[in-house]
């Protein structure tokens, strides 16, 4: 067998301060190929400068962050606000970040179902709309990373779960591991590999269900935990987006079952 | 028609060619106060530029640089909101190239000039200048025109796409700066931004792609200095500030005509 792929980004100790606050303290986190992260966590948690730190956008004050070498990442970040007064459409947008030919923007839009958004000025666009649009643009550059930073903000419950369906089906279609910000486990539980449930420090690592059961998990999140592992007990399905249910076998039959082996480092 | 009428129109059109891109970008990115700042340190750099013996279009640019680059590292410590500083840098700028200027009693400035702009006195010379100026600029614009609109929708994407964001920042200071170096003349300091935002304003209902509004705002911009001038020369009025006035003239036709959809 080889030896264990490299991870996509490794964090050692990162640690990111600002005016003398500590928004982080000394993170440790890694994402391996083809695998999922969620970062939950209260508001005020970190997780946005997290991402950030983890995407090159904040620098650490301490500690390392390291991206694998020549890494693509594909990034949906939180929101978006472009003024009013560029003109400028949804197909035009996505053509902004690199040199892609007029076809595969196309098959993007497809991909992430706003095709027909194509020549709607891009501000004009829903919020539900702009996250999948986002979504087409991250997976424009065939990331090995995407990193969502809360892909649901403004997105109402029926279109998160579809969201995150769509997310689960074309990360896998892309083969790319993912680190997803939330602010709540239920709706992205079965679709997670790891959880990292982080309040400016680690509280605690692991799989979903284990997390769930954890004591800081508990004492973070309160009765809402609760709940969860009452979720858990019965989510054994999934709901597509026209509400359909499917066995979940495909996404929740334990862990780690689509990596290859030297990939097993859950718990 | 006299030669001083044809180098004011050669000139002014010349330069709005170069504000229409330019002040759309200053739009797009809300850039407006930022610009008027630079504009306002001009007259410090042109007294610079005779203090130092150097070209002052070359002092302008200088001064406007560092101004810019001031501001880009008092706005990121966030102790005062952006406005503010940018109303402190804008005035005490301006005041010290006045006071400047009055220190340097053996230099004769045409303060008014400088001030307000003295289009039917632009020489070969400036035309030259402006001219030259004016198409590195372009050059420069068309070379990083994909970029710099990814950094105006979003600095964060741009940046995780591998794109030198800061160096792209300042590259648009520095295309401001030069517009500022090389308009100064024509309408003057104070309403250097009106060319760079009202012809840009103006097109923006009639404009699909960011290419159409950068060249419809150059058109409107070429439109307003002939109509400025021809009432400039019948009227006996100042030029610059004519020119302003026929582009706020149009930017008003501008909101009443029908738009184009999308």
């Amino acid at each position: 067998m080889s030896s264990p792929p490299e991870p996509l980004i490794t964090a050692e100790a990162l640690t990111v301060t600002l005016g003398g606050r500590t928004l982080l303290d000394r993170i440790d986190l890694t994402v391996q190929p083809g695998e999922v992260v969620t970062l939950i966590g209260p508001n005020g948690a970190g997780k946005t400068t997290l991402v950030r730190a983890v995407l090159g956008l904040v620098r650490p004050t301490s500690g390392t962050v390291r991206r694998r070498d020549g890494l693509r990442i594909g990034y949906m970040p939180q929101k978006l606000s472009i003024d009013g007064t560029l003109p400028l459409t949804v197909r035009r947008f996505l053509a902004l970040w690199r040199p892609v030919s007029a076809a595969r923007i196309d098959a993007a839009l497809e991909e992430a179902g706003v095709a027909h958004l194509a020549r709607s000025p891009v501000q004009s666009v829903s919020g539900g709309e702009l996250q999948r649009v986002l979504l087409a643009r991250a997976l424009l550059s065939e990331p090995e990373l995407l990193v969502l930073d809360e892909p649901d903000q403004g997105v109402d419950v029926h279109g998160q779960a579809e969201l995150f369906n769509r997310i689960d089906r074309l990360r896998r279609a892309h083969g790319c591991g993912v680190l997803l910000v939330s602010h709540d486990l239920h709706t992205v539980m079965a679709r997670t590999d790891r959880v990292v449930c982080l309040n400016g420090h680690v509280c605690c690592s692991g799989r979903p269900e284990d997390v769930s059961r954890h004591p800081e998990y508990h004492a973070l999140f309160g009765r809402h935990a609760a709940e969860l592992a009452i979720y858990l007990h019965h989510h054994d399905h999934a709901h597509t987006g026209d509400g359909r249910v499917v066995p979940g076998a495909d996404c929740c039959d334990g862990p780690g079952h689509h990596h290859h082996e030297g990939e097993h480092h859950h718990g | 028609m006299d030669d001083f009428m044809v180098r004011a129109l050669v000139a002014g059109c010349g330069i709005a060619a170069l504000a229409g891109p330019l002040g759309s970008f200053v739009v797009w990115r809300r850039m407006a106060y930022f610009g008027d700042t630079l504009a306002h340190s001009a007259l410090l750099g042109v007294t610079l530029g005779f203090l130092l013996g150097i070209d002052p279009t070359v002092g302008v640019v200088a001064v406007c640089v560092v101004l810019a680059l001031l501001l880009t590292a008092l706005q990121h410590r966030r102790a005062l909101a952006s406005d503010t500083v940018l109303g402190i840098l804008s005035h005490s700028s301006l005041s010290l190239g006045l006071v400047a200027v009055a220190f340097l009693k053996t230099l004769r400035v045409d303060l008014v000039g400088y001030l307000f702009g003295d289009i039917l006195a632009v020489t070969s010379d400036d035309i030259l200048r402006i001219y030259a100026g004016g198409a590195v600029a372009l050059a420069g614009m068309a070379l990083l025109w994909r970029r710099l609109l990814a950094v105006t929708v979003s600095e964060d994407l741009a940046q995780v796409e591998g794109m030198p964001v800061v160096a792209l920042r300042l590259a648009f200071m520095l295309l401001i700066a030069l517009v500022i170096a090389v308009a100064m003349k024509v309408v003057g300091i104070l309403l250097i931004t009106s060319l760079l935002i009202i012809p840009a304003a103006a097109a923006r209902r009639f404009a699909r792609t960011p290419e159409e509004m950068a060249a419809f705002a150059a058109v409107i911009g070429m439109a307003a200095v002939v109509a400025g001038m021809l009432a400039s020369l019948n009227w006996d009025l100042p030029g610059g500030p004519s020119v302003v006035v026929a582009a706020a003239a149009l930017f008003l036709a501008a909101q009443l005509a029908p738009g184009r959809s999308g």
